[in-house]
This record gives C-alpha cells, sequence and structure tokens, in this order.
C-alpha cells in the first residue's frame, strides 16, 4: 500500500501562495474584462446593425466552439509571434504570459456576453420604450435603464460563472504560468510528492469552490426568494 | 510578414514515415471523437442514476448523490485529470497497481482520460436530469401513487419518460462540452486533436496551419453535434411545452 508523506506540503506553503496570487489575478483580471468586454459583445449582438451583430454572434460562437486549451495555446504559441513580425519587435520581449492571460479574458468574455444577452433580453421591451418616450438616446437608455437592472438579475449567473473561471484558470498549465496548479505541480514532482500534492490541491480549490458556490446560493435566496 | 504559408505540408509524409501529417490530424480526431463518445456513454449512465437519486424522498441517498454532484463540480476538471492519471494507481492495492502501470501506456491515458471525462461530465448532467424532474408538475407523481404504483414504479413509468425527454436541450450543451473538455486530456499526453495541434507545429514549423486546421476540426466537431443534436431535439420534444410541436 502507498505510504503517504505530507512533510512536503508545510515547507511550501509559501510558494503555493504565491501561486494561489497568480491564479486569483487572473482570475479577477479575466473577471473585469469577461464583464466589460462581454457587455460590449451582448449589446453589439443586439444592435440593430447588421455588421455589428454579425461580428458579435461571429465572435462569441467561434470562441465557444474552440477548446480553451486550444484558445490558450494560440495566445502562448502562434500570437507574439505573428505580433513579433508584424510589428518588427525585437526576438527577446517575451509576450507570451501576457499573452495567455488575454487569451484567457477574451474566451472567458464570450461566456460572459451569452449570460448579458439573456439578462439584457430578461428585461420588459416597455422599458426601452418609455426611455425613448421620455427623451433618451439608445446607450442612456441602456446605461440608465435597462442595463441596472439587467445586472441586477443577473448576479447570482455572473458568480457562479466566476467560479468556473476560477477552476478554469488551472489550465493556464498548457502555458507554463506559475498559478496554483502548476505551484502545486512543481513542488509534487520536485520533492517526489507528487500524490500527497495533487490531493492537496485538489483539497484547495474544492473547499474555495464549494464555499463560494454555497455563498451564491445564499445571496440568490435572498434576492430571488423562490 | 514574410511567413511561407504552405498547405500543402498536410500531404507530405510524417516524421515517422508511415503517415501523412494529415494523416496525425486524422488519428487526432478519432482519438477526440471515441474519447468523447464513451465518456459521453459513462456521464449518461451515471448523471441519471445520480440525478434521480438527488430527487428521492431518502435522505441518505439524496445526501450521497449532492456530495457527489458537488465533489466533482468544485475541483477544476484538469486537477481532476491528474489525480485519476498520477494518484489513483499508486493507491490501488500493489499487485493491481503495478500490473496497471505495465499495460501499455496508450491505455492508461485513455483509460484514465474516459473516466474522468465521464464522471466529471455525469454530476453535471445529474444536475441537468434533476432540474427536469423537478420541473415536471407535482401532480404528476401523485397521480402515480394514487393509482397504486409504488414509488419506483411511479419513477419507472410515469415521472422519468417524461423527464428524459424535457431534459434534451440542455444536455445538447454539455455534449457540445465534453469535446471541448477532451481537450484537456492532452496535458497527460493522450494524443487527441490538441496535442497533434502541438505536435504538427514542432514537426512541420508550419504553426499557423497547423493552429488553422486543428481549430477548424474542433469547429467542424461543434458545428455536426449542433445539427444532430437539433434534430434530436426535434423528435422528442413534448408536446404542449414550449419548444414541443
Amino acid at each position: 500500500m502507498y505510504e503517504f508523506d505530507w512533510s512536503s506540503i508545510p515547507g511550501a506553503l509559501p510558494f503555493l501562495w504565491d501561486g494561489m496570487k497568480v491564479s486569483l489575478e487572473i482570475t479577477a483580471l479575466a473577471v473585469v474584462i469577461g464583464i466589460v468586454w462581454g457587455t460590449l459583445l451582448a449589446m453589439m449582438r443586439l444592435s440593430p446593425i447588421k455588421a455589428v451583430s454579425l461580428f458579435a454572434a461571429g465572435y462569441v460562437n467561434l470562441f465557444r466552439a474552440v477548446p480553451l486549451v486550444m484558445v490558450l495555446l494560440w495566445f502562448f504559441l502562434i500570437v507574439p509571434k505573428a505580433l513579433e513580425q508584424l510589428f518588427g519587435l525585437p526576438t527577446g520581449t517575451d509576450m507570451r504570459l501576457t499573452s495567455a492571460m488575454i487569451g484567457f479574458a477574451l474566451f472567458e468574455a464570450a461566456y460572459y456576453s451569452e449570460i448579458i444577452r439573456a439578462g439584457i433580453q430578461s428585461v420588459p421591451k416597455g422599458q426601452i420604450g418609455a426611455s425613448y418616450a421620455l427623451g433618451m438616446t439608445y446607450s442612456q437608455a441602456m446605461r440608465l435603464v435597462v442595463l441596472p437592472q439587467a445586472f441586477r438579475n443577473m448576479v447570482p449567473l455572473l458568480l457562479t460563472q466566476g467560479i468556473i473561471l476560477f477552476q478554469d484558470t488551472s489550465l493556464v498549465y498548457v502555458s507554463a504560468l506559475a498559478d496554483f496548479f502548476g505551484a502545486a505541480y512543481k513542488v509534487g514532482d520536485r520533492d517526489g510528492r507528487l500524490v500527497e500534492m495533487l490531493l492537496f490541491a485538489g483539497l484547495v480549490y474544492f473547499v474555495i469552490c464549494f464555499s463560494a458556490s454555497q455563498l451564491v446560493k445564499r445571496l440568490q435566496k435572498k434576492y430571488h426568494p423562490a | 510578414m514574410n511567413y511561407q504559408w504552405n498547405w500543402g505540408v498536410f500531404l507530405q509524409p510524417s516524421a515517422s514515415g508511415d503517415d501523412t501529417y494529415l494523416g496525425w490530424m486524422f488519428a487526432g480526431f478519432k482519438m477526440t471523437i471515441t474519447l468523447s463518445l464513451t465518456a459521453w456513454v459513462l456521464a449518461l449512465l451515471l448523471g441519471a442514476i445520480v440525478g434521480v437519486l438527488r430527487t428521492v424522498p431518502n435522505k441518505a441517498l439524496a445526501g450521497l448523490a449532492t456530495a457527489y454532484v458537488e465533489l466533482f463540480r468544485n475541483i477544476p476538471l484538469l486537477v481532476q485529470l491528474f489525480i485519476w492519471y498520477f494518484v489513483l494507481p499508486e493507491l490501488l492495492p500493489t499487485a493491481i497497481g503495478d500490473a496497471y502501470k505495465q499495460s501499455n501506456p496508450i491505455f492508461q491515458q485513455f483509460l484514465a482520460a474516459m473516466v474522468c471525462l465521464g464522471l466529471f461530465t455525469s454530476a453535471r448532467v445529474a444536475e441537468q436530469i434533476r432540474s427536469g424532474i423537478n420541473s415536471l408538475p407535482k401532480g404528476q407523481k401523485n397521480a402515480g401513487l394514487a393509482l397504486g404504483f409504488t414509488l419506483p414504479q411511479t419513477y419507472r413509468f410515469v415521472m422519468l419518460p417524461m423527464a428524459f425527454r424535457l431534459v434534451v436541450p440542455p444536455l445538447t450543451s454539455e455534449f457540445l462540452n465534453i469535446f471541448k473538455n477532451s481537450a484537456v486530456c492532452s496535458t497527460i499526453g493522450l494524443l487527441e486533436l490538441a496535442a497533434q495541434g502541438r505536435q504538427l507545429v514542432d514537426y512541420t514549423a508550419q504553426p499557423y496551419e497547423s493552429f488553422i486546421a486543428v481549430t477548424i476540426a474542433y469547429v467542424l466537431i461543434n458545428v455536426t453535434v449542433m445539427f444532430l443534436m437539433r434534430k434530436v431535439e426535434h423528435r422528442i420534444a413534448v408536446p404542449g411545452y414550449i419548444g414541443g410541436k
């Protein structure tokens, strides 16, 4: 039978914490970019201008058809080289990590935009009509009337997507970004204690995501008592 | 930009000599499809059982099913995959573990990937099945019981035939997800589509062509599955419901 040896974990905690900070940073960045860019995409998708709505639909459908791993590899391996060649940058500039992070955010924005689009569509049509009747422009109606109501309805879904996104950050493993999972794997590999470190990483993710999802559930009950 | 586009590279004989690079891609494509479909069967079977258990009055069984769903939903897929692949063989009794580790490496990768994807997805399928059962009018269950059916009979003859049909549209998106999630299995060295893409970049030095081809392959899978599922959804829709005939 396998003999567990957890002794390499305490010493590795500062390193793991650094990794966790990277994971949280990527999560925060992707949530912010995802919501901002996702809102714009959702509004573009609902725009009466055909070209604009087609672009948004194409963007969202493309990113939703391709696995996150592929998107990360594109932005880690291909995009930096293409930018170098396009702008004639010196080959030493290492943009791979920034590029991978941006790719991650662009990917998540496609998923956020679908949530936000549904949220916007859940606001009764009369609200826009009323705003126009009051003399508002389209952007005023969106900003002051529709979006505030839409976002209020969407809060639980946006947060749940945030939890999924936090789990997705582990996939930056393919781009050699040292996030929490990458750090745990490195320590386990170095000390020959992969079994313990992987189980520990799983436990940490579980505790964080489970508590977060219970919080979201409670929030949902508070705002939308069934 | 002075990149030399060369789409002909796919027809060149590959480094291993007995195949073309297009053949490599096709091998990866087949692996992605085989892996996703077998994992999907596992996910449907387990998901249906766990989803039903979540709705039964027996507290212990329902609690167990809830624990199952929460466990698989709150750990990232990549971590689960590494646990199946690196950790579990170590925890098996030595004899079995050693026999497993000496088996064909492709078999080991495939088994870990299939079980991992299947169980990961089954938790999501279970949630859909549960909400399908819960969306049925309460009267259906009561009517079944009032007619003298036992609870299992009520499930078998009244509730499940309806719930399974209602749940097909939401399951479509899980079905699409399993193909996309299968790309994660490239991390343990399984040569599916994404892994073949990386390999093509290394061997052909034509990164754009390789990645564009692999990306198109994923889009094709996505479009095909959506098209087929739309047909299934149409055939199976319950008259009288939104989306029904």
